[in-house]
């Protein structure tokens, strides 16, 4: 066990946890940030995705001893009021079905936008090929990630 | 207006104080849109009067409804509630949605599958708004002493215009809360319709988009440990020892022991299929430390069965096909002499491979189990046959168990058997505390409860001028045996033989989205198109053609045919005028067709492949649909969108696979699911307007994709596709 303090969604917060533990139980467990998601464990959906910076990053692949000073967003602090504008776009797409692969989506698609405001079609795919919807919702994800993109660039 | 009894479950609308309330994060269809105001948020009443089981009314004319079923994404939570609402004549931005309690008392079929919530609740829904209207007005009607057949209600304000009264839905609760129950009440037109027919947003919407808790696995309660399980590595071993002691030391651990999830003399479910009744339990501190304990651990297991194999099933299978059954499930006419005298006869066998439901949210439950009392909290469709099994196996009355229904992460099926619940109870009452039971990915994906793997065996005759004459089906599955006998084209040929079979498998089976039609469709879809071809005919015509002969002169007693042909017929003109549909094919696109018939709806749909790619990619899907009435166009949308989507992935790119029992796929690394890049660029859908009472939409439009995306490759690719994962036939799309 060994002492991190870690920047949160803005606030400083200390936990005491194996070094090993991945971001993603320290959210979920320790935090009890639950907003970010377990899809698999491994790296393979996107469900855990978080804001390490302003990089899109798998928290069950992120130690939390690998963090240090790098600042942590969640989709629980994605926003203040829940108007992100692709949280905006979301709703107006009503994209959602179980809702449970869409925190990883959504902070995906945020910091991708981030980088590339404009995106082409196929951009949005390959940036967002590592997000599994098992719901299938794919089709409203890329209508909702070009209409957030109108959003922020209006 | 159509007068009604209200006998139907009559203690719904009776008043009572079952309403849940505090602590419980609530859908605001308000907040649907946008964040609320200050204004809105004071909008919250200070006084809720309970009208009947569904619904409570604020003294400030907010509503609260109640939606009885569980939510496993399909949106029953938005649409079930505006069947109420749209009774009631409440303004929609005046809803405030709740998850009731599980009572079954006084809900009807709390339970999400065959994709039946709306199709069963759509009556009982009707009256308990409507009674409650009814009591509004007794309530004005009394008070202004005018008759209540001259008071009219509209989007939560209560009128009289001869007298020149008025007032709001919340000036009449305290009131309308102490009149009688009608005996009999008047439901609307269904084209007075105001929010039914109308585009709604998904009430938890804004909870969804911000990480609220609204999952099981979110469930963090005071006093929780984490627990494991380990179950055996391959179906056909057993449990036989472990040594726990270095784990049980490790930091976190609290517990390590093997659970026997049931008793022998456990009442069981049908919802308790696919259990693994010995066990091996880890309970920690957190998720991370039991998920070590898990690695470290060394359990052996020995062997209690035989250990299949994939090979071994394909086989078994294909033997079964070759046999014939003393009974068929159906038989018209002859049909040996039938293929003597075709002019053509086709013969073609296609099959599909076991597949995991893999929910996004994997299996999880809450217990705190006492001995006085067991609370739970989890997401699971079926919460009513969990209750009775709990009940059975703590030895407890179902009075003392209280099971709160969680917003599920998917369910597809795999929801529907509640084994974890279980495992959950016996871990907590093992504790003596409450436990939060989390399954890793690889647990969940190789536990079982898998689709079945399936063959089926299609021959038809064809005469000289191109007709159906002879159709000879012959189906077979691990634990199930495939066929619906009676639906289409039983009844539209003269002479047709149906023979199905099952072969008995210790891997573990369960229902899976569209359970049997998830691959019947696909392969007699795509069967058809290869005997329309062979008949010369188009595949929409030939078809129809058909249709027309179930619809003039069916053949057996019509009632036995389990689809309506002219519905049939219906969506697929529709889709064939909406596709544009002439038979020809445009350079660079490849065009596939297919309709089928499920969960009491109608599907028909037009799929397009781009073929100057590298690979072909599916451009655009159009869907016709009839469901009846539909509840929520834009949510109903959303669920073909994704049966579309989950039905291309998983006959393109999934399968489960097995080696000496063990199951080959335990993550998503190996066991691929469809991603953005290989989903369809657009899905159009359209609906049939014929103001018939609503059917299902969770599942229908899955099973029939597979033959549109079949007959599509087929023009794609000159070769015709009769094994899933097509992806093994190298056909790659996306
Ligand atoms: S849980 Fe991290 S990528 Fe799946
Ligand atoms: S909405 Fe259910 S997994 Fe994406």
């Amino acid at each position: 066990m060994a002492n991190f303090s870690l920047k949160v969604n803005g606030k400083t917060q200390e936990v005491d946890v194996d070094p090993t533990t991945p971001m993603l139980w320290v959210l979920r467990d320790h935090l009890k940030l639950v907003g970010t998601k377990f899809g698999c464990g491994i790296a393979q959906c996107g469900a855990c995705t978080v804001h390490l910076g302003d990089n899109a990053v798998r928290s069950c692949q992120l130690p939390v001893s690998a963090v240090g000073e790098q600042s942590i967003t969640t989709i629980e602090g994605l926003s203040e009021n829940g108007d992100h504008p692709v949280q905006k776009a979301w709703l107006e797409e009503d994209v959602y079905q179980c809702g449970y692969c869409q925190a990883g989506q959504i902070m995906n698609a945020s910091a991708f936008l981030k980088r590339n405001p404009n995106p082409t079609d196929t951009e949005i795919e390959d940036a967002m090929n590592g997000n599994i919807c098992r719901c299938g919702t794919y089709t409203r994800i890329k209508k909702a990630i070009k209409n957030a993109s109108s959003i922020s660039n209006a | 207006m159509t007068l009604i009894k209200t006998t139907y479950n009559r203690r719904s609308f009776l008043k009572s104080g079952s309403l849940a309330g505090g602590g419980m994060i609530l859908g605001f269809s308000w907040l649907a849109s946008c964040k609320p105001t200050p204004e809105q948020v004071s909008n919250i009443p200070k006084e809720w009067f309970d009208i009947n089981s569904f619904l409570k009314i604020g003294d400030n004319g907010m509503v609260t409804i109640m939606s009885p079923n569980p939510e496993i994404g399909q949106n029953v939570k938005t649409s079930m509630p505006m069947i109420v609402a749209d009774e009631l004549g409440v303004d929609w931005k005046n809803v405030i949605v709740e998850q009731a309690p599980l009572n079954t008392d006084i809900f009807q079929r709390q339970l999400a599958g065959g994709s039946q919530s709306i199709r069963v609740g759509w009556s009982g829904l009707r009256m308990a708004g409507a009674t409650a209207k009814h009591m509004l007005v007794a309530a004005a009607a009394d008070t202004w002493q005018v008759d209540a057949s001259e008071i009219t209600v509209d989007a939560g304000v209560i009128s009289h215009t001869a007298s020149n009264n008025s007032a709001g839905f919340g000036d009449m609760a305290s009131k309308a809360a102490t009149m009688p129950v009608p005996e009999e009440v008047k439901l609307k037109e269904t084209n007075d319709f105001d929010i039914i027919g109308t585009d709604r947003r998904n009430v938890d919407g804004p909870n969804i988009i911000t990480g609220k808790p609204l999952f099981g696995i979110d469930i963090q309660e005071e006093g929780m440990m984490i627990a494991m399980i380990i179950h055996p590595p391959a179906f056909g071993m057993t449990y036989k020892s472990m040594n726990a002691d270095t784990v049980k030391s490790m930091p976190g651990i609290k517990d390590v022991f093997p659970i026997d999830v049931y008793k022998d003399d456990t009442e069981k479910q049908w919802s308790d299929a696919g259990s693994i009744d010995k066990l091996v339990a880890i309970v920690g501190e957190s998720t991370w430390q039991c998920m070590q304990a898990k690695k470290a651990l060394n359990v052996e297991w020995e062997e209690s069965s035989a250990l299949e194999s994939t090979e071994g099933h394909d086989e078994a299978l294909t033997k079964l096909l070759n046999t014939s059954s003393k009974q068929p499930a159906r038989k018209d006419g002859n049909v040996a002499s039938a293929f003597k005298k075709a002019d053509k006869v086709i013969e073609r066998t296609y099959s599909a491979p076991f597949l995991a439901h893999n929910t996004m949210e994997p299996m999880n439950f809450y217990a705190d189990v006492t001995a006085e009392r067991a609370l739970f909290n989890g997401p699971i469709q079926t919460p009513e046959f969990l209750e009775k099994t709990l009940a059975s196996r703590l030895g407890m009355p179902v009075e003392k168990i209280d099971i709160k229904m969680s917003r599920m992460g998917g369910g597809f099926g795999r929801r529907l058997y509640g084994t974890f619940g279980v495992e959950a109870a016996v871990i907590s009452q093992h504790m003596k505390a409450p436990i939060k039971l989390v399954y890793t990915r690889e647990d969940d994906m190789t536990q079982g409860t898998y689709r079945p793997t399936y063959k089926v065996k299609y021959k038809a005759g064809l005469d000289k001028e191109g007709n159906l004459i002879a159709w000879h089906v012959k189906g077979a599955g691990s634990n199930d045996d495939l066929l619906f006998e009676n639906r289409f084209p039983a009844g539209a040929v003269d002479n047709y033989l149906a023979e199905k079979f099952s072969l008995e498998t210790n891997v573990t089976t369960g229902a899976w989205r569209a359970p049997r039609s998830n691959f019947v469709a696909g392969a007699e879809q795509a069967f058809l198109d290869e005997v329309a071809e062979a008949a010369g005919k188009d595949p929409i015509e030939f078809r129809l053609e058909l249709f027309d002969r179930a619809i003039k002169n069916p053949v057996g007693e019509p009632e036995k045919n389990d689809y309506d042909p002219v519905r049939y017929a219906g969506v697929l003109k529709l889709v064939r005028e909406k596709a544009g549909w002439d038979g020809s094919q445009k350079n660079g696109v490849a065009r596939g067709v297919s309709a089928y018939y499920c969960h009491n709806s109608y599907v028909a749909q037009v799929l397009d492949l781009a073929t100057d790619k590298k690979s072909p990619k599916v451009t655009k899907v159009w869907c016709a649909v009839d469901c009846g009435i539909v509840i929520n166009p834009m949510a109903a949308k959303n669920q073909i969108e994704g049966g579309i989507i989950d039905g291309i992935g998983h006959a393109t790119y999934s399968e489960m696979t097995f080696e000496d029992g063990k199951p080959q796929h335990k993550n998503f690394d190996t066991y691929r699911l469809i991603r953005h890049k290989e989903a369809p660029k657009e899905i159009e859908s359209f609906f049939v307007d014929n103001g018939i009472d609503p059917t299902g939409l969770g599942e229908p439009s899955l099973p029939p994709i597979i033959g549109a995306l079949a007959n599509a490759l087929y023009k794609a690719t000159g070769k015709r596709h009769y094994n899933q994962p097509f992806i093994t036939e190298k056909s790659v799309i996306g």
